[in-house]
């Protein structure tokens, strides 16, 4: 939360909750923390009910890390895995109805700039591939060409793992699951191609095997969303579950999956380019200064 | 884009919003005290200059007929700084979709829609009040049914009645004027924090031209304050960390059947609570013509404009009904009702829709509290317009036991 328009007395101090004054004394509320450090600091998120192994809590983990100002950040989700960690979050978590992300963060996010204008207050949209590819999808193009102004994180599991495992838009063609018992029938929907053809920012698609990477991107999605408008993140984050992945394997999968067809790319426009590299270069300037 | 950008957008950047221009007054002051001249315009004009007072932050709305008039104009207000954000959004579950978001975010928040365009948002707009998201809905009623159409019937109204949703029902364009102003107020009180919807008979009012008595467009509603809430806003604002008012209400494994069904309860009682501010500025949440009336027209919309009339020819003929206007049909005035209605003989109910949604509320109502006939008519629908003649004839049939 703001720290300039609430700041509690010192004297209430000790009566704020522990999580808060944690998350303000030794976490990410007011300081960017590294990826190096986990498990030296507060994270946003420790507590959660996601299976044993999961790749996309993983991920759910390092882009709370990513995030440039998670005091100042509110999460839209909806149906499917990724809600039951997200909602276990020290950062408020709209769970809409089925599919109404990119159209809630739209409202939200407008709102939000009329009551802080002096604030940027970054809206996240993370949700899964049925969430926002199936029955989302309308609601996420249009959100795309009106270059609304938060980033739309798609949790890629490839299938619906909350309700048990059907296909999705997202299932790679000829795989066998339930609701596609002769394999699915067509494409796994190119969803970087459309990001492409809507003109966004930036574009990012990666697996969860660089933490450090998955951060940096995030942080740069929401960057520069606030700048320019919507942008894009695609995270390969398996279902161990349906596609009977052993545990201990989860990330062993992720790295062969990255080799074979998810690889990481980032597609960036030019003045977005240049907007990070005049704050890459401040920010080296005062990491300087600080030496 | 916003107004906030409004440079981007081709606005010099010396301009000035006219909403900044305007005056902010307290809401009995623009109900009750503010001069005010008369002017004979449509009611999406009327809806539109209801619009330019209500001090607007964002507006959304994809077209519909007979919504359109109102948010093309609605359009026009953004334009001139009437309204701080407005877009076009991608249809009906977008629209209401994001005004949750926007009401969330702690702005006061405008929308329209029209019949299919209700029933297409349904899903958002069932998940309004449990959201605790105060906002406007103007609702410019038409068919819904197949063959589609595009005709006046408020069928659509029953599909909110038990939503937990505020719901008006204007009978002219002066009512389509000054509810939606109340609907804002009442709608953003701490103890009500819900969404209200004001319906109107599309095409009856929102086409035809009517006298409209307003308050000077110089002065507007004071602005949402969005920390003022029954919920917190979604601003993260609010302390604790961990603070997420919307996981915890959802049911699944993280709430209790207990917690949901309080959850509910507290909604219905935010209904009955914002009773008491549309008593005050609406004047009362019922209507009453000729109290010490045997029979009784009991209507809401614009069959309460043909009640009038067929109250009037009665009186011509030295015969005196009574007429009840129910003006809010959520919260129900179920007390006012019974108390109105103890005596009557005769209780008709005329209305736009084939199904008689009211007829069967205020059946639910007088079970067992009234001696009176009641019946459940005359009905049009489909586009079909209500004669007078049509509601004196029931009336005759009603005394001869025909009905």
């Amino acid at each position: 939360m703001s720290f300039e328009t609430l700041r509690p007395s010192p004297a209430l101090k000790d009566f704020l909750p522990i999580e808060y004054k944690d998350l303000v004394e030794h976490g990410p509320y007011g300081k960017n923390k590294k990826v190096s450090d986990m498990g030296k600091f507060k994270e946003i998120i420790e507590e959660h009910p996601m299976c044993a192994g999961c790749a996309m809590t993983l991920f759910i983990r390092l882009m709370y890390i990513g995030m440039p100002n998670p005091e100042h950040t509110i999460v839209v989700g909806t149906a499917g895995c990724g809600r039951l960690a997200l909602s276990q979050a020290s950062v408020p978590f709209v769970y809409g109805n089925y599919g109404d992300t990119n159209a809630v963060a739209s409202g939200m996010k407008r709102g939000l700039d009329i009551r802080f204008p002096n604030q940027f207050k970054d809206v996240v949209v993370c949700a899964g591939d049925g969430g926002l590819v199936d029955i989302g999808f309308q609601g996420l193009m249009h959100s795309w060409f009106r270059h609304e102004k938060f980033v739309t994180v798609l949790l890629d599991n490839e299938v619906y793992g909350n309700t048990g495992g059907q296909e999705s838009g997202m299932t790679n063609k000829g795989k066998v699951l339930k609701m596609s018992p002769r394999g699915k029938k067509d494409e796994k929907m190119d969803m970087l191609g459309l990001a492409k053809v809507a003109k966004l920012d930036y574009i990012a698609r990666l697996a969860p095997t660089n933490p450090a990477r998955v951060a940096r991107t995030i942080r740069r999605s929401i960057l520069i969303a606030r700048e320019f408008g919507a942008t894009y993140v695609q995270a390969y984050t398996s279902c161990n579950i349906e596609y009977s992945i052993p545990t201990p394997d989860v990330m062993k999968d992720a790295f062969e999956i990255e080799k074979d067809r998810y690889g990481f790319e980032e597609i960036i426009s030019d003045r977005a380019k240049e907007f990070l590299k005049d704050l890459e270069a401040k920010a080296k300037a005062e990491r300087k200064a600080k030496k | 884009m916003s107004n906030l950008d409004f440079v981007a957008e081709g606005k010099p950047a010396d301009w000035v919003p006219l909403g900044e221009t305007q005056t902010v007054v307290d809401p009995m002051e623009m109900f009750f005290k503010l001069p005010r001249k008369t002017e004979f315009i449509t009611g999406s004009e009327a809806a539109r200059e209801s619009i330019r007072r209500m001090n607007v932050d964002v507006a959304i709305a994809y077209p519909i007929t007979p919504q359109s008039e109102t948010m093309q104009q609605a359009g026009y207000l953004y334009d001139e700084g009437y309204i701080k954000d407005f877009y076009r959004g991608e249809e009906e579950i977008g629209v209401m979709s994001a005004c949750a978001g926007a009401s969330r975010a702690g702005v006061r928040t405008l929308t329209a829609t029209s019949g299919p365009g209700l029933m297409r948002g349904m899903e958002a707009i069932s998940s309004w009040p449990g959201a605790r998201v105060p906002m406007i809905l103007m609702d410019m009623c038409r068919v819904i049914n197949t063959p589609l159409a595009i005709q006046p019937d408020n069928i659509e109204m029953s599909f909110m009645l038990n939503t937990g949703m505020l719901l008006l029902h204007a009978e002219d364009q002066q009512d389509f004027y000054d509810y939606p102003l109340v609907a804002a107020i009442v709608s953003e009180k701490v103890d009500v924090t819900l969404p209200c919807a004001v319906s109107v008979d599309g095409f009856f009012v929102t086409h035809a031209r009517g006298q409209v008595s307003m308050t000077p467009k110089e002065y507007k509603l004071p602005p949402r304050d969005g920390w003022a809430s029954a919920v917190p806003a979604m601003d993260n604002e609010n302390p604790p960390a961990r603070l997420s008012r919307d996981a915890p209400i959802q049911k699944s494994n993280f709430i209790s059947y207990h917690m949901h069904s309080s959850w509910q309860q507290e909604v219905f009682a935010a209904v009955e609570r914002s009773a008491k501010y549309f008593d005050k500025y609406l004047d009362g949440c019922i209507e009453i013509v000729n109290p010490d009336a045997d029979e009784f027209l009991v209507a809401s919309g614009a069959a309460v404009s043909q009640s009038r009339e067929a109250v009037r020819q009665e009186g011509e003929q030295g015969r005196k009904v009574g007429m009840i206007k129910i003006k809010t049909i959520r919260p129900w005035p179920m007390r006012q009702l019974i108390a109105a209605l103890k005596n009557a003989k005769r209780i008709l109910v005329p209305e736009f829709n084939q199904a008689g949604w009211l007829h069967k509320e205020l059946c639910s109502t007088l079970y067992g509290r009234t001696t009176g006939t009641m019946i459940g008519g005359p009905r049009v629908y489909g586009g079909m317009t209500m004669p007078t003649e049509m509601i004196l004839e029931w009336l005759a049939d009603a005394r001869k036991k025909q009905l």
